[in-house]
This record gives structure tokens, sequence and C-alpha cells, in this order.
């Protein structure tokens, strides 16, 4: 039990100041850069633009004044009247975008992107217990989904099972409840696991769900090395933004980089860690935040398997990413490009990385969840298709879109087909997919691109200085920025400063809305009773053996996938394997920062 | 200053959603409130027994993860076990309009539901 922490009080209320903008600053006119290649017409730009300004926008103004003093985007950055060549001057096409599927990637991964295949439509499901979400899984199948995409509940997060005190009135909640393999078998009946690609929403006992996984692929005559899918298994931004945090940092790591291991031998096709921004951006950070410390993470991964003896090409192409897509279309757009151009410079020029596939930056997206509004949830509907087509404009590699009443509750089977339909729309009808990267040289993506980068870039610099990412993480820095842009962004909101329609502008009177999706106590009861089932059947012997096992080897060096997957096929539960490795790995304390 | 209402912000059960928690814990400080906030993954017990340690006249339960119904409840009954009946509970996350009548019903003076102003909060724990 934690000793609450206490508050750090300060005096002032600090009020949100703006933060630095204007880095991308327009030559003044006279200034042109006559001393490097003349170009007459930059110059002439430069002037019509400063005409503009005085003859045209001046006197506008002072009759008709703009809406606001100051525009910013979503994330707080200052967002010009107009953008023009000046201000993405010295951008180069060969080495600043290249063409798609070309370092640095900034246009796309790969050379023909939707043309070729659409982006897969995966949406994050799972509630109540495992034949509950097979049913859901069967069903988003059956309406065009390409992929499964597992939502664990909290206790299965964070590694109690079903009936653990800690786990009271929690099982079956946010997602779907998992004990032990049995219940996994039930989760994927009927589902052949060669033919799908799944996946799973879980973090620190990463490697146990996948080992169950393995498992179950077995009894379905499937070999590892024929699965795809995902786990997460991103801890840093669990301490950073997320909450299912089990062990401390050190031994996270460890478990992180024995799964990378195991899986470059075992399960080649399985992306090892989808290291994620979504969880931070949902925090509250801004894009720029979202970008720098999901790549900062990223490098800490990197690191630490260079550092547990790995060679960086035989992992980092299974290195995949995780981000957000927000409302705010264009700067969203920019954000995904600017991710992928500096996560291909890390890894050629921090990391060496010789692939291509090394450099690349392949993500998942979901919709942003803390922009959906309890009050007229139909207008949801709206923020999905527009955070969609940011999503598809900056080149996703999957998608995930909310339905319309996740600000209520679980999402009904209609809200979850009109979000995958939204999906579908954009890749059928809007003609956003049958070019790549079409965006690229507007001078506003551009200009936008390039200030995130650079911003990025600063706050990774700053994270080296602290000493890395746990470091920084330890020292609350991280969370800090992160709570810093979340209060200003709430208290823009509630001043009116920001509008969000139907919360603080255009409301109506609405009634409190029905058919809402609940999960019943009786979930837990009927997990508790399986569970004790299950434990009364299995040999008792075998699963202490394994266990053991599992015990021995984590207070030595050696990897833990192939003792964990034996644990799990005798059918070891959850809890208890985590049980064992918090005994020996002791447990994180969270630094609390207000 | 004397006087000044303390209030116990908290996240009782496995939820980790904290953006509501931390931001209405820095407003309530803000508009004058003595705030302690608790971190993630609180139990009902130690949710009771920090409020009546630091002497709070209100706690704040924050959650977003559906088990509103057990856990809210119980920190009620833990604070009149603890001879602390006086100490006023108010909640707040994702939670269904259908289940806070019985919220209320076992103790919860108040349910605040997403887009509400931290005004709102704070002008409901200066007149209750």
């Amino acid at each position: 039990m934690k000793k609450p922490a206490k508050v750090v009080k300060r005096k002032t209320a600090k009020r949100p100041g703006r933060p630095p903008k204007k880095f991308v600053k327009p030559k003044a006119p006279r200034k042109a850069k006559e001393t490097r290649q003349p170009k007459p017409k930059r110059t002439d730009l430069n002037k019509a633009l400063a005409t503009w300004e005085s003859e045209k926008v001046a006197p506008l103004l002072a009759k008709y004044p703009e809406r606001k003093k100051q525009f910013l985007s979503t994330s707080g950055d200052e967002v010009r009247r107009v953008y023009a060549p000046c201000h993405i001057e010295g951008l180069d096409y060969q080495k600043d975008l290249g063409c798609p599927g070309q370092y640095p990637y900034t246009r796309g991964v790969q050379p023909t992107m939707y043309r070729g295949k659409l982006w897969t439509m995966r949406q994050y499901a799972g509630f109540g217990d495992a034949a509950e979400s097979n049913k859901r899984y069967k069903y988003l199948l059956a309406q065009g989904q390409t992929g499964l995409s597992i939502a664990f509940d909290l206790p299965t997060q964070i590694g109690y099972d079903s009936d653990d005190p800690m786990s009271a009135g929690e099982v079956g909640k946010v997602g779907v409840a998992i004990d032990s393999l049995a219940d996994m078998e039930i989760l994927f009946d009927g589902i052949p696991l060669d033919k799908v690609s799944t996946s799973m929403t879980i973090n620190a006992p990463a490697g146990v769900l996948l080992a169950m996984y393995i498992a179950v692929a077995e009894k379905q005559g499937v070999k590892p090395e024929a699965l795809n899918g995902t786990i997460q298994n991103d801890i840093l931004k669990e301490y950073i933004a997320r909450g299912t945090y089990i062990f401390p940092p050190k031994p996270s790591m460890r478990l992180i980089t024995d799964i990378f291991e195991y899986c470059a031998k075992q399960v080649p096709k399985w992306n090892t860690i989808s290291i994620s921004g979504y969880h931070i951006r949902e925090a509250g950070s801004s894009a720029t935040q979202e970008v720098a410390f999901t790549l900062a993470d990223g490098i800490a991964y990197v690191q630490a398997a260079i550092d547990s003896g790995m060679n960086v090409d035989e992992f980092a192409s299974r290195l995949s990413f995780f981000f957000n897509a927000h409302n705010d279309l264009l700067e969203e757009v920019a954000k995904f490009r600017a991710a992928r151009r500096i996560w291909a410079r890390i890894m050629k020029e921090r990391f060496k990385a010789q692939k291509a596939s090394s450099q690349m930056l392949r993500f998942h997206t979901q919709t942003a969840g803390s922009t959906l509004t309890a009050q007229q949830p139909d207008n949801n509907i709206i923020r999905v298709a527009i955070q969609t087509l940011a999503a598809v404009l900056g080149g996703t590699q999957s998608l995930h879109t909310n339905s319309r009443d996740e600000a209520l509750a679980l999402p009904t089977e209609d809200s979850v087909r009109i979000a995958l339909r939204t999906q579908q729309i954009v890749a059928y009808e809007s003609g956003a997919a049958d070019t790549v990267d079409p965006l690229a040289g507007s001078y506003y993506v551009e200009a936008r691109t390039n200030e995130i980068e650079k911003k990025a870039w600063e706050y990774i610099a700053k994270i080296d200085k602290l000493g890395g990412m746990v470091k920084a993480i330890e020292k609350g820095y991280v969370q800090k920025e992160i709570q810093d842009s979340a209060y200003r962004y709430q208290k823009d909101v509630e001043s009116q400063e920001r509008i969000v329609v139907g919360v603080n502008k255009f409301t109506v009177k609405e009634e409190a809305p029905k058919n809402l999706l609940k999960v019943s106590q009786a979930v837990q009861d009927a997990q508790v009773k399986r569970l004790s089932e299950m434990k009364s059947k299995r040999d008792h012997e075998a699963v202490q053996k394994s266990l053991e096992a599992i015990r021995r080897t984590a207070q030595g060096k050696d990897n833990l996938m192939p003792l964990i997957l034996d644990a799990v096929r005798q059918y070891a539960t959850l809890g208890e394997i985590c049980g064992v490795l918090r005994e020996v790995f002791g447990e994180y304390q969270e630094s609390v920062v207000l | 200053m004397p006087n000044k209402i303390r209030i116990l912000i908290a996240k009782p059960g496995l939820d980790g959603h904290d953006r509501g928690a931390k931001y209405i814990a820095r407003a309530l400080r803000d508009a004058g409130f003595e705030v302690i906030y608790t971190g993630l993954r609180q139990t009902p017990e130690a949710i009771a027994a920090a409020a009546v340690q630091e002497d709070v006249q209100w706690v704040g339960l924050s959650c977003l993860s559906g088990a509103h119904n057990s856990l809210f409840p119980r920190v009620v009954q833990l604070l009149k076990e603890k001879n602390a009946p006086d100490i006023k509970v108010f909640g707040g996350g994702v939670i269904p309009a259908d289940d806070i009548p019985g919220l209320k019903a076992a103790g919860i003076r108040e349910i605040f539901t997403p887009g509400t102003s931290s005004q709102q909060v704070v002008d409901y724990i200066n007149s209750n």
C-alpha cells in the first residue's frame, strides 16, 4: 500500500505562458541572400509578400480585425496567416523528403502506399469474458475488419488474476479478462491464427500474453514463425502516461529485450513492441511532445537491446509505433511525417542501422479518445472522420477509429460499425488513398513538419542530457511537461479561448443517453468460478515446477521467454507468473508530480 | 492562511487515466484549496486512511474504468468505519447517468461527469 504523496504547493497559479513561437522566421526581404546563389525569384517573392502585408492585409485588418489576436494550433504553436516558400527555405527534396519508400521516409514507408494495399482496419475491442469478446471479434471480421486488436481488462494488464482482491470491480470492464491459457483458447476459438494479424495491448506482462498466443497457435497447429501481430510491450509510456506498470524500469527493460531476442529467432514476423505516443497525447501532451517523447522512448529501447548484446539490424525492423490522430488535421499530418523523418535519422545516424527496414517508422494510429465529448455524442462521428483523414494523409499502416459513445461507456455494436464505416468511406470514397502523401509540398504542412522536427530534436537532446528516458521519467520531467500542456489546454477550454462544439459553445439540453454497454458484476463471479475449476484440473506439481524455473531464471540473466511459455502450457495463471516476477523484481512506485 | 479547505484527490482501483484527476487537483489548488493527490492505484482502504490522516474535509474520487460502483461506496463506508463520516466524498469520471442515483444513495455527495468545468467543482465545494 502506497503512502499518498503530498502535493507540492505552489504559491501562485501558473498562468499558462504561451510556448515560444516562430522558429521559421521569414527572412526580411532586404536581407535576401545575394551571397548565396542569386535567386531573383525568391527576393521578388519576399518583396511581393511584404507588399501584400502592407498594402492589402494591413488596411483590411484596420477595418476588420481577425477573429483572434493570435492563432494557435491544438498544440499551442502559432499558425501564420499564410505560408509561402520563404517559410520552408532550405527544404531539400532528396535529403528531407525523399520519394515514398526512400530515406528519410518522410513521404511514407512504401513506394505505393495505399495504392498497393489499404491500411489495416483494426478496431480495438474486448470486454467481459473471453467468449463474449470472441463473438465481437467474429462480428468485426464479418464486417470487413482486416486485423484483430485485443483490449484486456485492467487486472490482466497489471498481472492480477480475476480472483485477486486488487481486481475487485475491474474484471472485464475495460477489456477482456484473461487468467490463463484456458481463457485464451476461448478468445481465439474459430479464428485461424495463421490468417489474421493480432495486436495485443499488453505491456508489463506482454511476454506472458505472447506466450499464451503462441501456445494457442500450437494447439491450432500453427507454427510460431507463421504468426503475425504486435504486442504493445512499451513500459516507458506506462510510467509516463498510461499507468499499467508492474515492475521497476530495469527488470522491465530486461523483459522487453528478452522478448526482442526470443522473437528474432522464434517468431520472426511478430512486431515485438509498439512504441506508443497515443497515451502520451491522451494525457494531454502537444503533438510535438507526442513525437519527441515517443521517439525518445524508442531510443531507450534500441539502446537497451544493443546493450544486451544484440545487433541493431537484428531487431530494429520489428519495432513499430503507435500514434494519436487528433482534430488539428494539418498539424497531425505534419506530425506523422516529422516522426518518420526523425526516426529514420535516429536509426541511421545515431544507431548506424544499415538495413532500410531498420530505419522505417511503421505505425498504428487511433483516433483521439480525449477529443470525444459526452455531450451530443453523434458529433463525435465527425471528429473521428477528420482524425481518420489525418491518419490516412499521414501514411498510417493501421487504424482504429473510436466510436461516438466512448466518452460515455464501451461502444455498442452499432457505434463500432459506424466507426469502421468511417474508415471504409475514407478508403473507398474520399480519394485520399489514391496518391501517396498528397500534402507534400504544401508550404504549411512542410513548415509545420520542419517545426515539429526541430522542437522534437530539442526535447531529445534535453532527455539525453538528463541521462536518458528512464532517468527523465524518474525525475518526473516528462510527466511534468505533459501535465503543463494538459493544464494549459483545459484552461483554454474553460475560458472559451478554445471552442469544443457542444461543450463550451453550441450546447443543447440533452437527455441522458440510453442503451449504453455495461459489464455486470456477474462477469467477475463467473470468471472467478471458471478460474477455480481450471486450477483444480491442472497438474499442480508441474505448475509449481514451472513457476520455480521462472523464479530462478528471473534471478539470473537467461532469457525468460522459454520458461514463461512452459509455465503457460501448464496452465499457470497470469497472476501466478507475475506474482513470482513481482517477488523477484519488486514493484514500481509512481513518482507523483503535479 | 487559517481554515483552508483541505481536499484529497484520489485514484481508486487500477485505472490509469489520471489526466482529469491531476487537472482538477491543480485547478482546486489554484482556486485556493489545500490539495493532496494520492497518485494511481489506491485501494479504498488506503484512500480512507489518507483522508483521515491528512484531516481533509473532502475526498474527490476519479475513475474512468467502470469500477466506480464497487470502489466509491466502499470509500464512504470505510470513512464511516473510521469514525470520519463528516468527510464528504465526491466523484468524477466516465460514469453513466444510470449509476448516479445509486452512488448518491451510497453517500457520494456529487458526481461530475465529462465536460464539467473546474469552476463548477470549486463552486460546489464552496457552497457545500
